[in-house]
């Protein structure tokens, strides 16, 4: 079997090396539109306005209630008829639906890391004068970061995994990869095994730099 | 320019429910320019969401607040700008842990432009030499004991200048040896002729520094009168009781 595996890698590392960069490329832009658009959705949660608060949570629970695969065969196969002015390219697709999964669990991790400030943060600099607004940007939002951006990083984590469901249509990820080598040698548990180290390499490592900036952020209070 | 109105702060038939419960069943009170008004009772009695209330932290279910004339609960109102002139001081501090000490004194003048960052700068070097915390002025709140804290958030809120100001059980959480250096703190403030409410479980203080106390037990106004009267010769029975039970 090792034979093998090194047998593969030399023919085919190249193929992994461009799978790596799209599951890596993927995530990337999943988290941080998601980081933008999630953040909204977080405040918007937190509107006066009765409709508003209902649409933002029926999405979050819609999206949370329902598999993340299904999600992307409907954005798939739904986008490029519902607007197919826009000539979609499938990548763009699967980032649409990846970001339109992961923007609600984002939402709930900017909510609950606003609702970890404790309450009398925001007491304190409302008795003082403060608008809202003011007492969120300057008091809550800066306290609130500490708890969101490991918990973000976390995510991204997540996602790196879940693009792997992206490989249901082939889009170039690692698991295409995989998918791709087996279609040429008909072999499975090797390319699986390179498949997973790479991914285990990479969420370990970056599991183990989140751990370490958490250490440094608590450090700094 | 004359300041036309009878008392700087009062409420009329102040009633605050949560839910089912009956939290305050109608206050009429009145704080005066100057006057230091404690308010002592049995936990549950009302007199936090009273304080609260005050400064609409907590909005009343029903019933007016006139603070210096203007009614506060009237809809519309600005309660930004005039809680800019009522300091609070509350039982957990809720110093802002983002901030340096210093930083926290300076936030809130300067957003709210009462002062250039240079004159507020200035005015928290005062402050902090005021509380003998000036060697502490850079470092952030979470190296702080209680007392610090306590005595950091009472300048924080005299920074803004308030016309009144509002403790609501100041002492509370603090450890029994850091009391006497945030009560001493108050102490001064309240001789300086700064007009005060405050809650409070220290009977010794309160009958100390009070103008006037009110005993509030379940949601209402039991008793009032000077230290002496209330403390001395309370009339109510269930101020007798309360007295009998903390005074020992």
């Amino acid at each position: 079997m090792l034979q093998n595996i090194i047998k593969v890698l030399s023919k085919y590392g190249y193929l992994f090396a461009d799978g790596l960069w799209i599951t890596i490329e993927l995530s990337l832009i999943t988290v941080l539109c998601s980081s933008v658009l999630g953040s909204l959705l977080a405040i918007a949660r937190r509107s006066r306005l009765l409709p508003v608060r209902f649409l933002c949570t029926a999405y979050v629970e819609v999206v949370r209630g329902t598999p993340l695969l299904l999600q992307l065969y409907f954005f798939y196969f739904m986008l490029p008829n519902l607007v197919p002015a826009l000539k979609l390219s499938e990548f763009t697709c699967v980032v649409i639906a990846l970001v339109f999964n992961s923007v609600a669990y984002v939402a709930e991790i900017v909510r609950a890391g606003i609702g970890a400030v404790d309450r009398g943060q925001m007491e304190a600099a409302r008795s003082l004068g403060l608008s809202s607004k003011q007492a969120m940007i300057h008091v809550v939002l800066p306290q609130a970061v500490k708890n969101i951006l490991p918990a973000l990083c976390n995510e991204f984590v997540a996602i790196i995994k879940e693009t792997s469901l992206a490989s249901t249509f082939f889009i170039g990820d690692i698991m295409t990869t995989y998918k791709t080598i087996n279609g040429f040698t008909f072999l499975i548990i090797e390319p699986l095994l390179i498949a997973g180290i790479i991914y285990f390499c990479v969420t370990f490592v970056l599991s183990k730099a989140i751990a370490a900036l958490e250490r440094k952020m608590k450090a700094s209070d | 320019m004359t300041d036309k109105y009878e008392h700087m702060i009062k409420t009329v038939d102040l009633k605050k429910d949560f839910g089912s419960l009956k939290v305050l069943k109608g206050v009429n009170e009145h704080v005066d320019k100057g006057e230091v008004l404690t308010i002592i009772g049995p936990s549950g009695s009302g007199k936090s969401t009273f304080l609260r209330c005050l400064n609409m932290l907590e909005t009343p279910t029903s019933g007016q607040i006139f603070f210096e004339g203007t009614d506060i609960t009237q809809k519309g109102i600005s309660v930004d700008a005039h809680r800019q002139k009522m300091g609070m001081v509350f039982q957990h501090f809720n110093v802002f842990n983002n901030l340096t000490v210093k930083k926290n004194i300076t936030l809130a003048p300067v957003l709210l432009k009462k002062k250039t960052q240079k004159e507020a700068d200035e005015m928290a070097d005062e402050l902090l030499a005021r509380i003998g915390l000036t060697d502490k002025k850079d470092a952030h709140p979470s190296r702080l004991s209680g007392g610090q804290k306590q005595r950091l958030a009472i300048v924080r809120s005299l920074a803004m200048e308030p016309d009144v100001m509002l403790f609501d059980e100041p002492t509370s959480a603090l450890d029994p040896e850091m009391v006497g250096e945030v009560l001493q703190v108050i102490k001064e403030l309240v001789k300086s002729g700064m007009t005060s409410v405050i809650v409070t479980h220290e009977m010794g203080f309160a009958k100390e520094v009070s103008d006037r106390v009110i005993f509030m037990d379940d949601g209402n106004i039991a008793e009032e009168g000077t230290p002496t009267e209330l403390f001395e010769h309370p009339q109510n029975p269930r101020t007798q009781e309360f007295l009998s039970k903390v005074l020992y």
